[in-house]
């Protein structure tokens, strides 16, 4: 078994945790510093997407439009239009919810290079309630032409994720985590679009996962090698376009799949994966996922009920072998 | 009634005066060339049996006013980032901007034969990637005005002198998205920028007021912090003088009321709501041309 990143050592589960926002106000301020067409567009979301300092030290270059999300994304498709690139922030519910039809015309279909970065996605608006969780974000935006869609699952990857798409024209929305998550990758990762990570090498089943999940998946790795069952597991950063090989691939070559995400369980990432396999590559699966309304509870909470701790992850997982070959 | 072909294109390029000609030879070129739009805009909505002629005649001597004499971009400048900016919001009078674009040379004017035809580049709303000179997908309404808020905002941050003008229809302004921009558009005083409405107070299926009310559009947009100014929407003269002086308010937004009439100036389709995306017969076609000195 290859060990390609500090993932896959046993401690990975009491490792400190970062919260991804503090990467992504980081990398802005330096992407900003070194080009200036890069600006952010909030909508009053300066404080909840930590954008403080970035205000002190770029005031012109922070538009806020105010509490207005239709209008912030059709503001940074204009701003886009006069030759800046917009990183558009702000809450993830509601800069997907209430401006899909901004994001669809102004932005995917107008083929403008906006860069929307959707905070606080999942449930990390915990006890706040499914008004503010955003789990529907990856399956809505998946069904739009031309929209790149990645989940990073640590303040690493997140960085990553955003220099590659202010260095590469074109529409992309990534999420960016609240919800603290140990760094998975190594401090030289590099982020491909389209390309999944193998993080552990395995032969009896694969678990694909990405965002703030995707540690949790490696931790259930290792339940299940104590166990006797060796998991390939998948980071699949790129929900969209999927790495169709890597699936593929996975489900030749393991006894079953284990998709696990802090979204819906219709649409997201184990709908791409499912619809993969359907068509090119039958396979035994499972999805985890969140599938109703979340009750009154922490994000972390949340993901343990819908069986997404690393001992859920792993049950599912051994179930799955469990079952009659397809 | 025959299929659009090349054979129904008999629009003339127009070209543009110098900017010091005399205002009476600008306006009488604005006034022709508005006359043939409309001419080959009814003949593309006749033969290809669809569109929305209404609204196009309602905006045709705004548009031909912008690209005749207004705008600062021309065929060679479509792609220079200091070119002025036009976005039209009411996407559906797709033919329209396409007719005009082919007056003033953006795209060849045969080009038109193809408009709704299967695999065209002229869809029923305008598609930016396949149409030189268009600068968004509109079609949805409600998504002109922050995408101009957002070109407008990105030419004063490059402290550049370019413009931005969008035009909305009035039914349109009653979607919210507009009214946040207007916020946005008062608050960082984008003073290039031009909202135009197209009143002509008919939306799809019955008049603005009998629908969702927008009076006193001057009062509310004055409200909003834009400088307002009402033209005669059809008064080459007017559309001119007022689109070529903006700003009117140094540190304000401009809103120009334009007042307009769906159809005009044809006898049986103006002021019509029956004629926001009917399609004239052959003896209404001919009608219609007789009345613009073309049959």
């Amino acid at each position: 078994m290859s060990q390609q990143s500090p993932a896959a050592r046993p401690s990975l589960a009491d490792r400190p945790r970062f919260d991804c926002r503090n990467a992504y106000v980081d990398t802005l301020a330096e992407l900003a510093r070194t080009d200036h067409r890069i600006v952010g567009v909030v909508n009053d979301s300066i404080g909840s997407s930590k954008l403080d300092a970035f205000k002190k030290a770029f005031p012109d270059r922070l538009i806020n439009v105010g509490i207005a999300e239709q209008d912030m994304v059709g503001v940074a498709a204009g701003l886009a239009n006069g030759g800046r690139i917009p990183f558009v922030s702000a809450a993830a519910s509601f800069l997907t919810a209430r401006a899909l039809e901004q994001i669809k015309a102004d932005v995917a279909y107008s083929d403008r290079n906006v860069k929307l970065c959707g905070m606080s996605p999942g449930m990390a608006y915990g006890e706040l309630g499914p008004t503010h969780h955003s789990i529907e974000d990856i399956a809505w935006l998946r069904a739009i032409d031309n929209m790149t869609i990645v989940v990073p699952a640590d303040p690493v990857e997140t960085a990553a994720a955003m220099r590659w798409a202010a260095a590469t024209d074109g529409p992309a929305f990534i999420r960016v985590s609240r919800m603290s998550v140990p760094q998975v990758y190594p401090d030289d990762y590099t982020f491909r679009p389209g390309k999944a990570t193998t993080l552990r090498d395995g032969g009896d089943i694969t678990l694909i996962s990405n965002g703030t999940v995707l540690w949790r998946a490696l931790v259930a790795a290792e339940h299940l090698e104590a166990g006797g069952i060796e998991a390939r597991v998948l980071s699949m950063p790129t929900v969209k376009p999927l790495d169709v090989d890597a699936v593929i691939a996975a489900a030749a070559e393991t006894g079953g799949i284990v998709t696990a995400e802090e979204a819906t369980t219709a649409g997201g990432l184990g709908g791409a994966v499912a619809e993969t396999l359907a068509q090119r590559h039958p396979a035994r699966m499972r999805i985890l996922g969140v599938p109703e309304f979340a009750p009154t509870g922490s994000a972390g909470y949340l993901l343990d009920r819908y069986g997404m701790s690393p001992e859920g992850i792993a049950g599912a997982a051994r179930e799955l072998l469990r079952r009659e070959p397809t | 009634m025959s299929a659009l072909a090349v054979e129904h294109v008999t629009l003339p390029m127009f070209g543009r005066l110098d900017p010091h000609a005399a205002r009476a030879d600008q306006i009488a070129h604005i006034a022709e060339a508005a006359r043939q739009i409309r001419i080959q805009d009814l003949k593309l909505v006749h033969y290809a049996g669809a569109g929305h002629i209404g609204g196009d005649l309602s905006a045709a001597d705004i548009l031909a006013t912008l690209y005749g004499a207004v705008l600062d971009v021309t065929p060679d400048t479509v792609d220079d980032p200091e070119r002025d900016r036009f976005i039209l919001s009411k996407g559906h009078v797709a033919g329209l901007l396409y007719t005009t674009l082919a007056a003033f040379g953006f795209l060849p004017v045969e080009d038109l034969a193809s408009f709704l035809k299967p695999l065209s580049a002229l869809n029923g709303h305008p598609n930016r990637n396949k149409v030189r000179g268009v600068e968004a997908n509109t079609g949805p309404l409600g998504h002109g005005l922050p995408i101009a808020v957002g070109h407008a905002l990105s030419a004063k941050l490059d402290v550049s002198r370019r413009r931005t003008y969008v035009l909305v229809g009035d039914g349109e302004l009653q979607e919210g998205s507009n009214w946040e921009a207007m916020m946005a558009a008062s608050q960082y005083e984008l003073d290039r920028l031009t909202v135009i409405v197209d009143r002509n107070r008919l939306q799809q299926g019955a008049t603005v007021r009998e629908t969702n009310d927008l009076d006193p559009l001057d009062a509310k947009a004055a409200a909003f912090g834009f400088a307002v100014v009402e033209v005669n929407g059809h008064d080459h003269g007017e559309l001119l003088d007022v689109l070529s002086s903006v700003p009117f308010r140094p540190g304000k937004p401009t809103f120009v009321i334009a007042h307009t009439h769906k159809g005009h100036p044809i006898s049986f389709m103006s002021n019509n709501a029956a004629w926001h995306h009917r399609v004239p017969s052959p003896e209404e076609l001919q009608q219609a041309l007789t009345e613009l000195d073309a049959a």
